[in-house]
C-alpha cells in the first residue's frame, strides 16, 4: 500500500466521512443496494394483495400492525403506500445512486485515469445528502397515516391533500434532487478536465460518455421537479393553490378553504419535464455497462463506436422535448399531442441504433459466457421489448386504450428491471474483482443469472396481455370488475413469478458477502480488458494510479491483427503491443 | 481570467459604467411602468429593459466578453435552449383554447 | 489531502482553458437557471390562466401591494453590491488583500441590506395586513420566488462571511486559489443579481 509515508486517516475519515471516490462508490453501492431489496420486498407484499385479495397474508400478516393490516389484510391506503414508495425507492434510491453514484462513482474515474473526482468533498457531500433523503423516505412510514400513497408520480389534487406522509415524500425529494446536482456537477468537471493525457473525447470508453451525457440530463433536468417540489410544498404547508383549481370538490365537499387558480397540469408539466429525462437516466448508463462487457467478452471492438456516441448525444437533447406523451390523457389539444408523438417515434431511431450496434458487435465475435455476459446478453432482447411496446404508448389512439393500464407497467419494468437492473448485476459481476480484488463464484452466478431470467419474464410478460384487457395498474382488488375478474388468474401467475424473482436472488446475496472473504484472488486485469481502470491495482489505493497513465489507443482494441495479445491496453504503447514476447 | 486580461485594473472603469447603466435602466423601467401602455407592450418593454440589465451583468461582471472558454459558452446556449423549451409550457396550455379559458375549461 | 494532487484546481486546464471550480460553479447556475425557469414558466402558466375579470384576476398597480419604491431601492442596492463584488476580486487580483477585503465586507452588508429591507419592509407588512401566500396565487409566486431569491441571498452572505473570516488563512497560502474562490463566489452572487432583475418588473411594475 501506498499509505506508508503519509499519515494514515482515522477509522471515520476512511470508511464514513471519506472524500475517495472509491468509497463513496461502495457506500452508494451497498446503500442503494439495500434500497433496491427493501423495493422489491414492497412489491412482494403488493403481489400478495394483487394474487389474493382480501386474504390473510401468511405468517408476516401480523407484523405491520392494525393501522395498515388489521387482522392480516391490507388495507387500501398502505397498498396505496407501497406502490408510491416501491417506485419511489426503485428509481431514486435504487437505480439512479447505482448507476451514477456507485458505478459512475467508482468506475468513472479510474477509467478516465484521474487520482479522484473533480471536487471530493462535494463527492462525500453528495452521498450524504442522499442518505439524508433515504433516512427521509423510511421514516415516512411511521408517520400517521403511513407513507406517501399518491403513486410515485404524486399527482395533485390528491397529493395536496393526501396524508403527512407526502410532506415528508417532499422533504425526501429535495433532498435526493440536491444529492443528484451536486453529483451531476462534479462528474462533468471531472469527465472534461480530468482525462490523462492522450485520452481524447473519442477515446473513451463508451460507459463515461453515458456517465457524461447522463449528467448533462440529471444537471438539467432535475430543477424544474424540485421547483415543483418546493410548489407543492407551499400548498401543503403555506395553503397556497399552485395545483388546486377554483370549486375543486374533493369526496363531495366544495374546498372554500382554497384560493383557487391553480392548475394540476402545472404539476404533471413540471413532473414529467424532469421525468422523462430521468427515463434515459436509467437506461443511458445501464448501456454503459452493458457495451463495456459485450466489448471484452467478444474479444473484439464495438459495431460503430463513434454511431453510439452520436446516438447518446441525440438521445439526450431530444429526451428534454418528448415529456407530454405521458399526458395525452390530460386534453392538451390534438396539435401538442402530435408534436409530441412525433418526437416520441424520433427518439426512438437512437435507442434503435445503439440497439443494433451492440447486437452487431456480436458478430462473429469469439465470445465468452461469463457471468457478466450473461446478463449483458439478456439486457439486449428484454430492453428491446421494452423499448418497443412504448411505441403504442407514444401514439395517441393506441394510448387512449393503453393508458394507466397493467401494459404500462409491463412496458417500463421491461426497460428498468430485466433491462436496466440486469445491467446493474453484469456491472457487478464484471467490476466486483476490480473493487474487492476478489471473483465472485460464477456457479452461484449462472444460478443466480438463469433463474432470474425465467421469473423476471414470468412476472412481467403476463402485463401485456393484463393491460390489453384493460386492467388499471392502480387497482387494490381487479376482481371486482368483470373484466379485471376474467385475468385474474394472470395476475396470480405474476406473483408467484415476483415471490420466486425473490428466492433467486439469494444465491447473489450469498455469493456477494461470501465472496469478499473467500472469493479466489485475481490479478488487477483478470478478464484481460483494455480500458484504464484494469491498470490500477485490485483494490485501488489511494490515489488509484502509482504512477499517472497515458493513453495511446482507442478504448476497444481487442484482437487487433498481428498484436502479440487479443487485447491492447489503452496506456499500452503501439511498439509494446506487436512485440512478440 | 487568462493572461490576456491580466491587467484587470482596466476593468474597473468598465464595471463603474455598467453600474451607472443599470442604475439609469431600472429608473427606465420603473418609469415605462406609468406610461400606461396596452399589457403586451408594457410586458415587451419591461423584459427588454430587463434582458438589456441581464446581458450587461452577464457580459461584464460574470466576464462573459473575455471568455474564450468554448466549454462555457457551451453550457450556456445548452441551458438558454432548455430554458426556453421550460418556459414555453404554458404555451402548450393554449394551443387549442383562447387565452383566459384555459382553467374554467377544466372545471 | 488529496485536493493537492488533483490537477487544475487552481491552475486552468490548458485546453479548456478553466480551472475546476470556474466550470463547476457555471455547471451549478446552469442548473439554477432551470430552477428559477420553472418559476418563471409557473408564473407565466398562472398569469395567462387566470381571468381577465372577477376576484381571481391577476392583480395590477395598487392592487398587488408591493410598492415599486422599496423594490427599486432594493434593485439599487443589489447592483450596486454586484459592483462591490467584482471590485473586490479586482484588488485580490491586484494582491491588495486589505482593499479587497474591504469590499467584500461591503457587499455583505449591502446584502444584508437587502434581506432586511425584504422581511421588515415587505414580508412583515403584507403579513400585518393579512397577505399571506394562500390569499391568491399572485401572492403565493411572489412569496415563493422572492424567498427563494432570498435564501440564495441569504446563502451567498455565508459563503461571502466565511471568505472575510476563516476562510481569508486561504490568502496567506495560496493567493491565486483564494482569488479564484473569490471569483466563483462572484459568478453566484452576479446570477443572484441577475434573477432579481427579471423580478422586480415582473412583480412589481407589471
Amino acid at each position: 500500500m501506498s499509505g506508508d509515508h503519509h499519515h494514515e486517516p482515522s477509522f471515520i475519515r476512511k470508511y464514513v466521512f471519506s472524500v475517495d471516490h472509491k468509497v463513496i462508490g461502495v457506500q452508494y453501492g451497498i446503500t442503494a443496494l439495500s434500497f433496491l431489496f427493501l423495493g422489491f420486498c414492497l412489491m412482494m407484499l403488493m403481489r400478495w394483495q394483487l394474487a389474493y385479495p382480501g386474504e390473510k397474508m401468511p405468517y408476516i400478516g401480523n407484523i405491520f400492525g392494525e393501522a395498515a393490516m388489521p387482522g392480516g389484510v391490507m388495507l387500501p391506503e398502505f397498498y396505496n403506500s407501497l406502490g408510491a414508495m416501491h417506485g419511489t425507492i426503485m428509481i431514486f434510491l435504487g437505480v439512479v445512486p447505482l448507476l451514477v453514484g456507485a458505478f459512475g462513482n467508482y468506475v468513472m474515474p479510474l477509467q478516465i485515469g484521474a487520482p479522484d473526482m473533480a471536487f471530493p468533498k462535494l463527492n462525500m457531500m453528495s452521498y450524504w445528502v442522499y442518505f439524508v433523503g433515504g433516512v427521509v423516505m423510511i421514516t415516512s412510514f411511521f408517520v400517521p397515516g403511513g407513507a406517501a400513497n399518491s403513486g410515485w408520480t404524486s399527482y395533485p389534487p390528491l397529493s395536496d391533500i393526501a396524508t403527512a406522509g407526502q410532506t415528508w415524500w417532499l422533504f425526501g425529494m429535495v433532498c435526493l434532487i440536491t444529492s443528484s446536482l451536486l453529483g451531476s456537477v462534479n462528474f462533468i468537471v471531472t469527465i472534461i478536465q480530468l482525462r490523462v493525457e492522450g485520452l481524447t473525447m473519442f477515446r473513451l470508453p463508451f460507459f463515461v460518455w453515458a456517465q457524461l451525457i447522463t449528467s448533462f440530463l440529471l444537471l438539467l433536468a432535475f430543477p424544474p421537479l424540485e421547483a415543483a417540489g418546493v410548489l407543492q410544498l407551499m400548498d401543503r404547508l403555506a395553503g397556497t393553490s399552485f395545483f388546486l383549481p377554483e370549486g375543486l370538490v374533493v369526496s363531495g365537499v366544495l374546498q372554500t378553504q382554497i384560493s383557487g387558480g391553480g392548475s394540476p397540469l402545472l404539476w404533471q408539466h413540471l413532473f414529467w419535464f424532469l421525468a422523462h429525462p430521468e427515463v434515459y437516466v436509467l437506461i443511458l448508463p445501464a448501456l454503459g455497462i452493458v457495451a463495456e462487457v459485450i466489448a471484452n467478452n467478444t474479444r473484439k471492438p464495438l459495431w460503430g463506436y463513434r454511431a453510439m456516441i452520436y446516438s447518446t448525444i441525440f438521445l439526450g437533447f431530444m429526451s428534454f422535448i418528448v415529456w407530454a406523451h405521458h399526458m395525452f390523457m390530460t386534453g392538451m389539444g390534438t396539435k401538442i399531442s402530435a408534436f409530441f408523438a412525433t418526437t416520441t417515434m424520433i427518439i426512438s431511431i437512437p435507442s434503435v441504433v445503439i440497439l443494433t450496434a451492440l447486437v452487431i458487435s456480436l458478430y462473429q465475435g469469439a465470445i465468452r459466457f461469463t457471468v457478466p455476459m450473461l446478463f449483458a446478453l439478456a439486457f439486449l432482447p428484454m430492453f428491446a421489448i421494452g423499448g418497443l411496446t412504448g411505441l403504442p404508448l407514444g401514439l395517441p389512439a393506441a394510448d387512449i386504450h393503453l393508458h394507466d393500464t397493467y401494459y404500462v407497467i409491463g412496458h417500463f419494468h421491461y426497460v428498468v428491471a430485466p433491462g436496466t437492473i440486469f445491467a446493474i448485476f453484469a456491472g457487478i459481476y464484471f467490476w466486483y474483482p476490480k473493487v474487492t480484488g476478489r471473483m465472485l463464484n460464477s456457479t452461484l452466478g449462472y444460478i443466480h443469472f438463469f433463474f432470474s431470467f425465467i421469473f423476471i419474464n414470468i412476472v412481467f410478460m403476463p402485463m401485456f396481455w393484463q393491460g390489453m384487457a384493460g386492467v388499471s395498474r392502480r387497482l387494490y382488488n381487479q376482481t371486482v370488475y368483470a373484466h379485471g375478474d376474467a385475468v385474474q388468474s394472470l395476475t396470480v401467475m405474476s406473483s408467484w413469478g415476483a415471490w420466486m424473482l425473490g428466492l433467486a436472488q439469494i444465491p447473489f446475496i450469498i455469493n456477494f458477502f461470501i465472496s469478499r472473504f473467500a472469493g479466489k484472488k485475481v490479478s488487477n486485469n483478470p478478464w484481460h480488458a483494455t480500458t484504464l481502470e484494469w491498470l490500477a491495482p485490485s483494490p485501488p489505493p489511494h490515489g488509484n494510479f502509482e504512477t499517472v497513465p497515458v493513453v495511446y489507443r482507442g478504448p476497444y482494441e481487442y484482437s487487433v491483427p498481428g498484436a502479440s495479445e487479443d487485447f491492447n491496453p489503452q496506456h499500452v504503447t503501439t511498439e509494446a503491443c506487436s512485440s512478440v514476447s | 481570467m487568462s493572461d490576456a486580461h491580466a491587467d484587470v485594473s482596466k476593468h474597473v472603469k468598465a464595471y463603474i459604467a455598467v453600474f451607472a447603466t443599470l442604475a439609469v435602466l431600472t429608473i427606465i423601467t420603473v418609469w415605462a411602468s406609468t406610461w400606461h401602455l396596452s399589457h403586451p407592450m408594457a410586458i415587451a418593454v419591461a423584459l427588454a429593459i430587463a434582458s438589456v440589465k441581464a446581458t450587461l451583468v452577464a457580459m461584464i461582471f460574470m466576464h462573459l466578453k473575455w471568455e474564450k472558454a468554448g466549454n462555457i459558452w457551451f453550457v450556456i446556449v445548452l441551458t438558454v435552449f432548455f430554458f426556453v423549451v421550460l418556459v414555453s409550457i404554458p404555451a402548450l396550455m393554449h394551443s387549442d383554447r383562447p387565452l383566459g379559458t384555459v382553467f374554467s375549461s377544466w372545471g | 489531502m488529496s485536493a493537492e494532487v488533483l490537477p487544475y484546481t487552481i491552475k486552468p486546464h490548458p485546453v479548456t482553458g478553466l480551472y475546476n471550480g470556474k466550470f463547476g460553479v457555471w455547471l451549478f447556475l446552469a442548473s439554477e437557471v432551470m430552477l428559477f425557469g420553472a418559476l418563471f414558466s409557473t408564473y407565466i402558466f398562472l398569469r395567462i390562466g387566470a381571468p381577465e375579470t372577477g376576484p381571481a384576476a391577476w392583480p395590477s398597480g395598487e392592487e398587488t401591494h408591493l410598492s415599486w419604491k422599496i423594490g427599486g431601492l432594493n434593485t439599487l442596492i443589489l447592483i450596486l453590491s454586484s459592483v462591490t463584488m467584482v471590485l473586490a476580486w479586482v484588488q485580490f487580483k491586484m494582491d491588495n488583500f486589505g482593499k479587497g477585503r474591504l469590499y467584500l465586507a461591503i457587499t455583505a452588508i449591502l446584502a444584508i441590506a437587502f434581506v432586511a429591507i425584504k422581511f421588515k419592509f415587505e414580508y412583515a407588512h403584507k403579513f400585518h395586513m393579512d397577505i399571506v401566500p394562500s390569499t391568491s396565487v399572485f401572492f403565493a409566486i411572489y412569496y415563493t420566488m422572492t424567498g427563494l431569491h432570498a435564501l440564495h441571498i441569504i446563502g451567498g452572505v455565508v459563503v461571502i462571511c466565511y471568505f472575510i473570516g476563516p476562510g481569508a488563512k486561504l490568502w496567506d497560502q495560496n493567493r491565486e486559489y483564494y482569488t479564484n474562490r473569490i471569483e466563483c463566489t462572484g459568478l453566484y452572487w452576479h446570477f443572484v443579481d441577475l434573477v432579481w432583475i427579471f423580478l422586480f418588473p415582473i412583480l412589481y411594475l407589471l
